[in-house]
């Protein structure tokens, strides 16, 4: 394992545990505990005494100071990369990173200052992804599997597959955001019926919303236990496509077990907050698996970085 | 370079946009120049009352802030809902909601009404003010809080308070009833301000009661208003120096307002 990869899993990792504490802000509707941007009760954020991040303003100050970790770290992603790695396409996304996270941190402190309005907190979601991806491919792309000699399977319909269902679990994340910022959460009440039923009885926003993400994920599932059955019968023998394999039905069982403990739980807000984090892992573990069965494909120069 | 900022030109125009949009809010409601006529006002009083089983009080865990919990004293609890002896619910915001002669004018005060923010709770947690009159938001805690309204009518703002005794003058000049007060870092605290364009309006004491003044001949539609039980309407007739008295039930399992 190169010391670049090394970087780019703790990168991931970093922009995981930020997505957490950014679920954790909206969990705990703590948003706007601390009211300016990019200051805090006037004090720059870093000088912000500890002893002052009490209730709503330890997850939205601490998110805030996450935030900017994540943001050095990939600053060093850029260096890094442009230090060591010779392929240009990689500098290219690590400044699409760059870019990205800045433009995150922008909407962030928009949506404080316009008090949360749904468009741009949405899109501070959905931004949020991205990025994750975005490390997650860095990742993918700088590991030993993609760099190595190892011949990947020449199989457009698994290529297919994958990006529809990797496509499909960002729109569902992205219609888990819009319920979310939109307070539709609990719109409908029961779980696994709907008022009792199959179909709601009436039409809000709301209930449309929450429907959808509940029919996606539905969707979802079945897409991924499709091609998982998929990739055991035809790449039974690759570790690098079954054993993530393994871990995305998993990881979306476990989404859709905190999904529903969401709405029985009346949105606890650890049980919330993990629904955001694993929906993050489910996107990424998808992702890794589509870049995987790409491989050399889209990307035909594959020196060694270092 | 000068390319550069010209890409800059369409963002600087939305933002200018959505700030000349949330700027200028409206005057409040002037009315005809009519002067109420003091000698034949009658006056309004009545009680509000809770039928049925009381909810059960709600404890309030403040361990996120120690200051709270030192300010709060022990086991705080919800001021949401308060039923006193033989039903008497307090924080019932009443007020005349239609009826009133239109061409009436009445004097705006200048004296500011006061919402404090005391063992980080709101005190008190339901009051009424004029449209047009200032309103105060005082913290009186070893804490710090954030002021955050959420009205529809009028404009919302989030305003922090960092140290006591700070205190934060605002005024909303459309009527609405009611405007919601909470702060984010102490997720427990709400307030509930009224803002009414005349000055026919109360909130119930412990005993359930209260009181409406000056009210000029005329019949009119009262509402009145709990944050969990939700709103009452009722009409009243007043004629010149009567006084007349109404009672508002309220139960549970109403719809929220």
């Amino acid at each position: 394992m190169t010391w670049l990869h090394r970087y780019t899993r703790l990168l991931v990792a970093a922009t995981l545990v930020l997505v957490t504490a950014g679920g954790m802000v909206t969990s705990t509707a703590s948003g706007l505990s601390v009211p300016d941007w990019p200051t805090t009760y006037g004090y720059n954020m870093f000088t912000f005494p500890l002893g002052k991040m009490v209730g709503g303003i330890f997850y939205e100050h601490g998110h805030r100071l996450i935030a900017t970790l994540v943001g050095l770290l990939t600053i060093g992603l850029v260096a890094f990369v442009w230090r060591v790695d010779s392929r240009r396409w990689m500098l290219r996304l690590s400044l699409i990173a760059l870019a990205a996270v800045i433009l995150q941190g922008v909407l962030g402190g928009l949506t404080v200052i316009y008090l949360l309005p749904d468009a741009i907190s949405i899109g501070h979601a959905g931004l949020a992804q991205v990025f994750f991806c975005l490390t997650v491919a860095t990742a993918v792309f700088t590991s030993r599997t993609w760099l190595g000699p190892a011949a990947l399977a020449n199989d457009p319909a698994l290529r297919r597959r994958l990006v529809v269902m990797t496509s499909l679990i960002y729109l569902q994340i992205l219609l888990g955001a819009t319920m979310r910022h939109t307070g539709a959460g609990l719109a409908i009440p029961d779980f696994p019926l709907v008022f009792g039923g199959l179909l709601p009885p009436a039409w809000t926003p709301g209930v449309a919303v929450h429907f959808a993400h509940r029919v996606g994920a539905l969707v979802v599932t079945v897409f991924v236990l499709a091609n998982v059955a998929y990739i055991w019968s035809r790449h039974g023998g690759r570790r690098e496509l079954v054993r993530p394999a393994w871990l995305l039905v998993v990881a979306v069982a476990a989404q859709v077990a905190l999904g529903a403990t969401v709405v029985l739980s009346g949105k606890q807000e650890i049980v919330n907050t993990l629904h955001v984090a694993v929906g993050s892992i489910v996107l990424g573990t998808s992702l890794v698996l589509t870049l995987r069965a790409f491989g050399a494909r889209a990307f035909t120069d594959r020196r060694l970085p270092i | 370079m000068i390319k550069n900022l010209r890409h800059l030109v369409p963002t600087f125009a939305v933002f200018s946009l959505v700030a000349a949009c949330s700027s200028a809010p409206p005057p409040p409601p002037a009315g005809g120049g009519k002067p109420v006529d003091a000698a034949t006002t009658g006056s309004l009083s009545g009680r509000a009352a809770f039928a049925g089983t009381p909810p059960a009080v709600e404890s309030i865990r403040m361990n996120t802030d120690k200051a709270c919990v030192q300010g709060s004293g022990p086991n705080p609890q919800s001021d949401a809902i308060l039923i006193g002896a033989d039903g008497a619910l307090k924080n019932v915001f009443v007020y005349v909601k239609e009826g009133l002669d239109p061409a009436y004018s009445f004097d705006i005060p200048t004296t500011a009404a006061i919402l404090d923010q005391q063992g980080c709770i709101y005190t008190p947690r339901v009051i009424g003010v004029r449209a047009g009159q200032p309103f105060d938001v005082v913290n009186s805690d070893q804490t710090l809080h954030n002021v955050h309204a959420m009205p529809m009518q009028n404009q919302e703002f989030n305003q922090g308070q960092l140290t006591k005794g700070v205190r934060l003058t605002r005024t909303f000049t459309v009527p609405e009833v009611m405007v919601r007060f909470k702060c984010d870092v102490h997720p427990w605290m709400a307030a509930y301000v009224g803002v009414v364009a005349h000055p026919y309006f109360a909130v119930t004491d412990a005993g359930g009661a209260f009181e409406i003044a000056n009210l000029p001949p005329g019949t009119y539609t009262l509402e009145a208003w709990h944050e969990r039980f939700g709103r009452r309407t009722a009409q009243v007739t007043i004629s010149a120096t009567q006084a007349q008295t109404v009672t508002f039930s309220f139960a549970a399992k109403q719809e929220r307002p």
